[in-house]
């Protein structure tokens, strides 16, 4: 039996995954039209925040490059991708995605090392969710009928697309599966901080042999985002990040006919009735808000939890936390891992400090914090009021917001009072109440007794200014479609006397319009 | 002919949350004839009576959204079964402020009641339509299901004002979506008229607020409202309207961009102003 | 022993304590009812989510050496004889031959009538308390493993197990009587085992209340049955008989450490987990190490608190031993049988 000198069994002896598994290059340039160029702007490093230390270097793509990209979208879609069967694309996406799971491993350590989350959560959730992605739209694209918008819709052109650093393979798979199944090309910019995974991603592409400039990867930065989206020669726009850069992207692309759809912040209420199944609603408000280091836009940030359980669930939450491990996302045990760079760091501390300063009471859960690299403890805050900021707010990151309400109808209303409206989530061993719950959040997901359920067949998507748009499902092919009937001939029926049923608009527009009749005043 | 009989003449004013009230800033412009003879002097909506139009649209919208959509789809049905009893005056607005011939006018009418006829079928399908279960790979109920997203506000097409106004009316509301609608400039009498079908109607005061005046006046007022929840701008070609988009954008609203003529019945038209809710629910046996 | 209406049930200080003096068959009900549901899913993912832990090197050694020192091991066959049972003896007292510091098992398990040819075999061996390096033996009884007896026949089996030398006695519950909702007969036949486990020094045998949570199926009634069998006055709440599938299941496991865990953060006292049946592996043994840190802490990693209660276990875990000592590989003809 262990002595009380020896190591505890809770601390876990060291379990590391190796990155042996990885062939890092030591620059990469730009992916466009089918194979790796240098690019034009100053090229950048992507660090590991757990270590600070350099991973690689990275191509900047300036203006001169993002024309390049589109340009080299423009060709494959006329040229080639336009033209290739929907059956066709399909076979390139199932090619696609059966490498995905071939390189799974691999794809799992690298996004690990690059962003900072667990290598746990890389492997069981997000490789595997891309590979999904990639399967479920490849059986897509032969069957655009179906898709709910009219017989053969049509594609839109050249995709722009932008996406954020917290899955950074994640979102790349749900915005080119949907836009390629369609029968679209894309030039996508990764996130900054985040561009490892993709790299690689584009390595696969070329083993898939997908015919060049269908997809084009360009790494930059911020600037390099904004060409893209202000592209002329880009049909339609895919944003996934902050609330504040969509609002600016649905600006700047007004007017412009570009079609576009934005998934941004959230502040999610996580309501936790007085009959919820106890120990999986703490599970639930854990995996809520602190699954992937609380850097999701559908994070459980807020915790609503009825006033007559509130002492016992913030009691469970605390043991709870106890036992979650902070370090080296690497290590296989590893449950935190690192905060993606020094800018959201500072940002949570930021936010918490603020939390602090209104009056909220702060508990942090007890982690070593290792010397180098960003790290930020599993952070709770109680007495958190609906006018605090730290309940308005999206700190995007592992923070949980405290509040406590008397009735459904309150608990409805104080989740309802935000300018977002992404997720929610319910605890109650109650059916009929929760469906009547879910009836009433305005979130465009309703997680039941669980939450951060995420799957290729289920559309996700804000209310309000979380964005608009859904990513998933077959919702999720309309935005890359002419939704064909809206402003053209679509399923009209046989309305005036002598119109031909379907023939469409001009079949309501009665006959040009003769001399004007008489003077006087109508009845 | 016999000399006609002393008419008497209609007021035509606004209509917000189920009454008729004047413009608040008192204002009126001139409405003519296709020929330039006076027909009537309409209200010219002020951004307050936008904003009242507003406030007058969310205080009916989660009430409206309620009902059943069998519930719905009766009213509209009944809103064309009324429509049809009063064709000679919508008719007779039309050849006065359109100056189109009178078969042409029965026409844009009967089209118009069929437009009507169709989209109040959709009240309790369309979610059929447009909503489906999610085979997700896990012990979980999972059902996508549009509902409505709240306020919208339209800038009706600015000619067949009846036909172009029912064709972007009735898709926002059938839903469950309450409206503020402007009606066209020129000819806002069959707005008008149609509102005085809808307040003798069971839709409840509120879910149809039309403001009649100046759009470009107006519609800044709306597509910058933080409780307007989506901006049709189907009617707005002639306005600077990418100036009301990026004004939209400031609250992320969901907006629709011009077209000219009047828009074909669609689903999409319906789906548009509706918003994806996907619930998952766990299911265990033990 | 109950009927219709509210009957006080027999005396056990925590229910009283609990629920309030005036104990009968509806406050107990009620209380029992009142608990919070547990929705599978969540359970199961959690469960899957703690066997996703990896213990490698020291921590795994650690491990292994404390899965042994934790096991009942055990036979309960129609076919035992002494001669088994001393050879099950033999092994509990020497698992490895060819390794002498491996450590001793926590109790061999047979049927109560077996009790003094192992107690006889185990010599000054027995009792994990009185001897370094002592073995308990525990017994099963109350007709085991189905239950259906009368309640006289069910104690006699208790005391004549008692009697005989037994520490331990692992009884199981009525389940047709928990199932058909009569938690006071349920609960009054574990009073009286408990009695039946006094001896006449006035020490307690322990006592181990086997749920059969395969029979009771659904994880909400084995959160009631779990939560009756402490109030009654087991020492500890033991998943199975090893004779109905499903047996231990690491979901059901986790389930009873969150009772046993919400009874401790209640009342301070301190109630033990056994899972039973099914368990075969190192790997999967590994998973409920992990399963009773991370959810009552590891101090109930000790045999007053835990036990595996496995047969073939035991070789699995001596193979995996061998690995790490040695470096290589191991096979069966370098483990001996029991």
């Amino acid at each position: 039996m262990p002595t009380e000198t020896d190591k505890r069994f809770l601390d876990y002896a060291p379990a590391p995954e190796s990155t042996s598994i990885l062939h890092l290059q030591k620059s990469y340039g730009l992916f466009i039209d089918g194979s790796f160029v240098k690019g034009h702007g100053k090229s950048f490093s992507t660090i590991s925040p757990a270590t600070e230390q350099k991973i690689a270097e990275v191509s900047n793509a300036n203006a001169k490059d993002v024309d390049a990209a589109v340009a080299a979208a423009r060709r494959a879609y006329e040229r080639t991708w336009s033209k290739l069967s929907g059956a066709d694309r399909g076979k390139y996406l199932f090619r696609i995605a059966r490498l995905v799971q071939e390189r799974a491993r691999e794809l799992a350590v690298a996004e690990s090392l690059d962003n900072g989350k667990p290598i746990k959560e890389a492997r069981d959730v997000d490789v595997p969710l891309v590979a999904a992605w990639f399967f479920y739209y490849a059986g897509w694209a032969d069957k655009l009928d179906y898709a709910g918008l009219g017989p053969n819709p049509k594609a839109l052109g050249v995709a722009a697309q932008v996406i954020p650093w917290n899955f950074p393979l994640l979102m790349l798979a749900w915005k080119i599966a949907p836009a390629l199944a369609a029968g679209n090309t894309v030039v996508i910019k990764p996130a900054e901080t985040t561009p490892l995974s993709a790299l690689i991603f584009a390595e696969i592409l070329q083993q898939a042999e997908l015919p060049d400039g269908v997809v084009n990867i360009i790494t930059g930065a911020g600037e390099t985002g904004s060409l893209l989206v202000n592209h002329p020669d880009v049909n339609k726009v895919a944003f996934t990040g902050s609330t504040a850069v969509g609002r600016a992207i649905a600006k700047s692309t007004a007017g412009t006919g570009k079609k576009l759809t934005l998934e941004l912040g959230g502040k999610a209420a996580n309501i936790v009735f007085d009959d919820a199944p106890m120990d999986q609603a703490i599970e639930g408000i854990v995996n809520g808000i602190f699954f992937n280091q609380g850097h999701v836009c559908c994070a459980g940030s807020r915790l609503l939890v009825q006033e007559n359980v509130a002492d016992e669930v913030v009691d469970r939450l605390k043991q709870r936390l106890s036992t979650l491990r902070l370090g080296d996302p690497l290590d296989k045990n590893t449950d935190i891992g690192a905060i993606n760079s020094r800018e959201q760091l500072d940002r949570i501390r930021e936010l918490s400090d603020i939390g602090e300063a209104e009056g909220a009471e702060r508990w942090t859960a007890p982690c070593e914090i290792p010397a180098k690299g960003f790290w930020f403890a599993p952070t709770i805050f109680t007495g958190v009021e609906t006018s605090h900021r730290i309940a308005r707010e999206e700190v995007f990151g592992p923070v949980l917001s405290v509040l406590t309400f008397r009735t459904p109808a309150e608990a409805i209303a104080k989740a309802n009072n935000t300018p977002y409206g992404l997720s929610a989530g319910i605890w109650s061993d109650k059916g009929s109440k929760i469906l009547a719950v879910a009836d009433k959040l305005r979130a465009g997901v309703v997680w039941a007794n669980t939450f951060n359920q995420f799957d290729p067949a289920s559309p996700f998507g804000g209310y309000k200014e979380s964005g608009y748009g859904r990513e998933g499902g077959r919702h999720g092919l309309a935005a890359y479609l002419k939704s064909g009937v809206l402003s053209s001939a679509g399923s009209a029926p046989a309305i005036t006397k002598g119109a031909t049923g379907a023939a469409g608009a001009t079949a309501l527009v009665p006959a040009k319009p003769r001399s004007p009749q008489g003077r006087g005043r109508t009845k | 002919m016999t000399q006609s009989r002393l008419a008497v003449p209609k007021t035509y004013k606004l209509y917000i949350g189920g009454t008729f009230p004047r413009s608040e800033s008192g204002r009126v412009y001139e409405v003519a004839t296709s020929k330039g003879a006076f027909l009537a002097n309409a209200a010219q909506a002020s951004r307050k009576d936008a904003r009242d139009a507003v406030v007058a649209a969310r205080a009916a919208q989660p009430g409206w959204a309620g009902a059943t959509a069998y519930n719905r789809g009766q009213i509209l049905y009944r809103i064309a079964e009324l429509l049809e009893g009063r064709r000679a005056q919508f008719v007779e607005e039309i050849r006065a402020t359109e100056g189109v011939s009178a078969a042409s006018a029965r026409s844009q009418v009967d089209a118009a009641i069929d437009v009507w006829v169709w989209y109040a079928g959709w009240a309790d399908k369309y979610l059929q339509a447009a909503g489906n279960g999610n085979p997700v790979s896990g012990p979980y109920f999972n059902i996508s299901t549009p509902e409505p997203t709240g306020v919208v506000a339209i800038v009706a097409p600015q000619q067949q004002s009846l036909l172009g106004l029912v064709s972007v009316l009735a898709p926002v509301i059938l839903s469950g979506n309450t409206a503020v609608l402007i009606a066209s400039e020129k000819a806002p009498l069959s707005a008008i008229s149609l509102t005085e079908v809808l307040a003798t109607s069971d839709v409840p005061g509120g879910v149809v607020n039309v403001l009649t005046g100046s759009a470009a006046e107006i519609a800044p007022w709306l597509a910058s409202h933080a409780d307007v929840n989506a901006l049709d701008l189907t009617g707005a070609e002639a306005l600077d309207w990418v100036e009301l988009q990026i004004a939209a954008a400031e609250t992320l609203k969901r907006v629709l961009p011009p077209e000219s003529g009047v828009p074909a019945p669609s689903l999409d038209r319906i789906t548009f102003f509706t918003e994806t809710k996907t619930v998952w629910h766990t299911k265990a046996l033990i | 022993m109950t009927i219709d209406h509210a009957v006080a049930l027999a005396p056990a200080q925590r229910a009283t304590t609990l629920i309030g003096g005036d104990l009968t068959e509806k406050s107990l009900r009620l209380h029992l009812e009142g608990l919070p549901g547990v929705d599978a899913v969540g359970l199961e993912a959690r469960a899957a989510s703690l066997g996703t832990r990896s213990i490698k090197t020291t921590s795994k050694a650690w491990a292994l050496d404390t899965i042994i020192s934790l096991i009942d091991l055990t036979t309960l066959e129609g076919a035992d004889t002494a001669g088994k049972v001393q050879s099950l003896v033999a092994k509990a007292l020497t698992p490895d031959a060819s390794d002498p510091s491996t450590p001793r098992v926590a109790a061999v398990c047979v049927y109560g009538d077996m009790v003094p040819a192992a107690v006889a075999a185990l010599g000054s061996s027995h009792g994990l308390d009185s001897s370094p390096g002592g073995v308990n033996v525990a017994a099963v009884a109350t007709a085991f493993p189905s239950g259906r007896a009368s309640l006289a026949v069910k104690l006699a089996d208790t005391k004549d197990a008692v009697d005989a030398g037994a520490n331990e006695i692992d009884m199981v519950i009525d389940r047709g009587a928990f199932l058909s909702g009569h938690y006071g007969t349920v609960f009054d036949q574990i009073v009286a085992v408990k009695e039946a486990c006094r001896r006449s020094d006035g020490t307690y045998a322990h006592l181990k209340v086997i749920l059969e949570t395969g029979e009771l199926t659904t994880y909400d009634n084995v959160r009631r049955a779990s939560w009756l069998a402490i109030l009654a006055g087991g020492d500890f709440i033991k998943t199975s008989t090893g004779k109905v599938a499903p047996a231990a299941t690491l979901p059901v496991t986790l389930l009873m450490l969150q009772v046993v865990n919400d009874w401790h953060r209640l009342t301070g006292e301190k109630i033990g987990v056994k899972p039973a049946g099914g368990i075969r592996t190192s790997k999967d043994a590994i998973k409920y190490l992990v399963t009773v840190a991370e959810t009552v802490g590891e101090e109930w990693l000790q045999p007053h608190l835990f036990r595996f209660g496995a047969s073939s276990l035991l070789n699995d875990v001596l193979l995996q031993r061998q690995k790490l000592t040695t470096g290589h590989y191991s096979g069966p003809d370098y483990v001996t049988m029991d």
